[in-house]
């Protein structure tokens, strides 16, 4: 009998390997409990959280954390059904008119994740023949979201504007097309240059659907993501989202101006069969995204904290995966995986948690500490964030 | 039959710049077995081999090509 497991046998032994020279395990950690948005208790240890894409701290709100107690009590635990079924709660139309309110666009569909909306819109709208054409380092979901569809998948060089023309040149100029780009990637926390881009895709005839995963609540004029910043996002044709970063809960979303776009309800086969997100979630995510229209003064702060943290850790000697703050995500490039581990761990020791980010879900075959803010860190940890940072780093060795 | 090994030849050439073992390239030569690519690697080299020739080499057709001659049969395909 051949052993199925066999061709997991190089990373059981890298982990191992890994494990041996003395490091926790990265990948299991767990919240004993979690105090704030931006504090938890792991090992036993109050520890600053600056890994968990929680950007606008609403996971604990107090209107958002009402909200979910009432439709807990009101509309039970769970739906126990699909959307095009049982499922479908007065809060999942409530959900669905916020955000249509939020990115003043005329559709929208509630997914049970961000992960199912990419794999959904995706494999649902390029079939056979089609083309979809993505920037090679784009998120899982978006990859799988191609592998599940039948159409032709052609990747270009990450943000590289003229490579993704050429592309869009040689393709037949019949044959639909759709072009996945992300407003911020976020293993480096860039952004891509969506001005320049959707005009070259409209051009080529492509329509073009953006994931505005870590952008939704602090880019943009109306926190509509980096679309909107660079005056773009009337010619994006699907903004997919999620709920399980500025939102603070959990779900996936896409919203569109597409005048068929409701037809996706019947034919989009990771929402038709899978189970609705409970009354709760729902509940909660509707009051969040409605509190998220209103928030000038959080956003400043998340941006004042993005801004300080790299600058600091600039200053320190960290190499960082942007010149400057163009996110709220501040990756930090470690020489390699060992030393990457080490450093997470001296961190965590020290009472900081980060993202321990490695291939293949980072680009170049990069190990990152990828840390993401939240508007809730006040000043005063950002400071304690960056000491912590020259203090493993000095006892690592990597400054 | 001159076509082939012409186009042999010509992506022999692509190939050099990236064969950082000197490999000795033939029809059977793999890609991630002989040449020891990594994806970065083979990104850069599906983008040199599109440009020079003005094609798309999609990720479903690279997903099929796992040696030298399968590419050369591939891209005389396209440019056909």
């Amino acid at each position: 009998m051949t052993d199925l497991f066999s061709k997991f046998d190089a990373l059981i032994a890298q982990r191992e390997g890994l494990l041996a020279t003395g490091v926790k395990d990265p990948f299991s950690l767990v919240m004993e409990k979690v105090l704030s948005p931006t504090v938890a208790v792991v090992n036993g240890n109050e520890t600053i959280l600056l890994g968990t894409y929680n950007y606008m701290g609403m996971t604990f709100d107090d209107d958002v954390i009402a909200a979910g107690k009432k439709a807990l009590d009101e509309f039970g635990a769970g739906t126990t059904g699909s959307r095009v079924l049982n499922g479908t709660f007065q809060g999942h139309k409530e959900c669905e008119d916020a955000l249509k309110e939020f990115y003043d666009m005329k559709y929208a569909m509630v997914f049970s994740t961000g992960y199912q909306a990419n794999l959904g819109i995706i494999s649902t709208i390029a079939g056979k023949g089609d083309f979809i054409i993505l920037d090679i380092d784009s998120h899982a979901s978006i990859y799988d979201g191609c592998k599940m569809g039948d159409a032709e998948v052609v990747a270009f060089r990450h943000n590289d504007l003229e490579a993704l023309e050429k592309r869009l040149k040689r393709l037949p100029a019949d044959a639909g097309k759709l072009v996945v780009l992300e407003g911020v990637y976020s293993m480096l926390g860039d952004v891509a240059p969506l001005k320049e881009m959707v005009r070259v895709s409209k051009e080529a005839g492509a329509m073009v659907l953006v994931d505005e995963a870590h952008s939704m609540g602090f880019i943009g004029e109306n926190g509509r993501g980096v679309a909107e910043e660079q005056g773009v996002l009337d010619d994006v044709d699907f903004v997919i989202g999620t709920f399980s970063k500025s939102v603070g809960t959990v779900g996936g979303f896409c919203v569109s101006n597409h005048p068929k776009f409701e037809i996706m309800r019947l034919v989009c086969r990771p929402y038709v069969f899978t189970a609705s997100l409970p009354p709760a979630v729902v509940a909660c995510s509707a009051t969040s995204i409605r509190k998220l229209m209103h928030n000038g003064n959080k956003r400043a702060h998340l941006w004042e904290n993005s801004r300080t943290l790299h600058k600091g850790m600039r200053d320190l000697g960290f190499q960082l995966g942007t010149p400057e703050a163009q996110s709220a995500i501040i990756a930090v490039i470690m020489p390699d995986l060992e030393k990457g581990a080490a450093m997470w761990q001296a961190l965590l020791e020290n009472g900081l948690y980060v993202n321990l980010a490695r291939p293949p879900a980072t680009p170049a075959g990069m190990t990152l500490l990828r840390c993401s803010l939240c508007a809730e860190h006040t000043s005063e940890q950002v400071a304690d964030i960056l000491d912590r940072f020259e203090r493993a780093g000095k006892a690592v060795g990597i400054i | 039959m001159t076509d082939r090994s012409e186009m042999f030849e010509r992506l022999k050439g692509l190939i050099e710049p990236f064969n950082k073992k000197d490999v000795a390239v033939t029809d059977a030569t793999t890609f991630a077995g002989d040449l020891e690519w990594d994806s970065l690697t083979v990104m850069d080299f599906v983008a040199e081999v599109e440009d020079s020739f003005d094609i798309v080499i999609t990720m479903n057709m690279q997903a099929e090509i796992e040696t030298v001659g399968q590419l050369v049969d591939a891209v005389t395909k396209l440019t056909d």
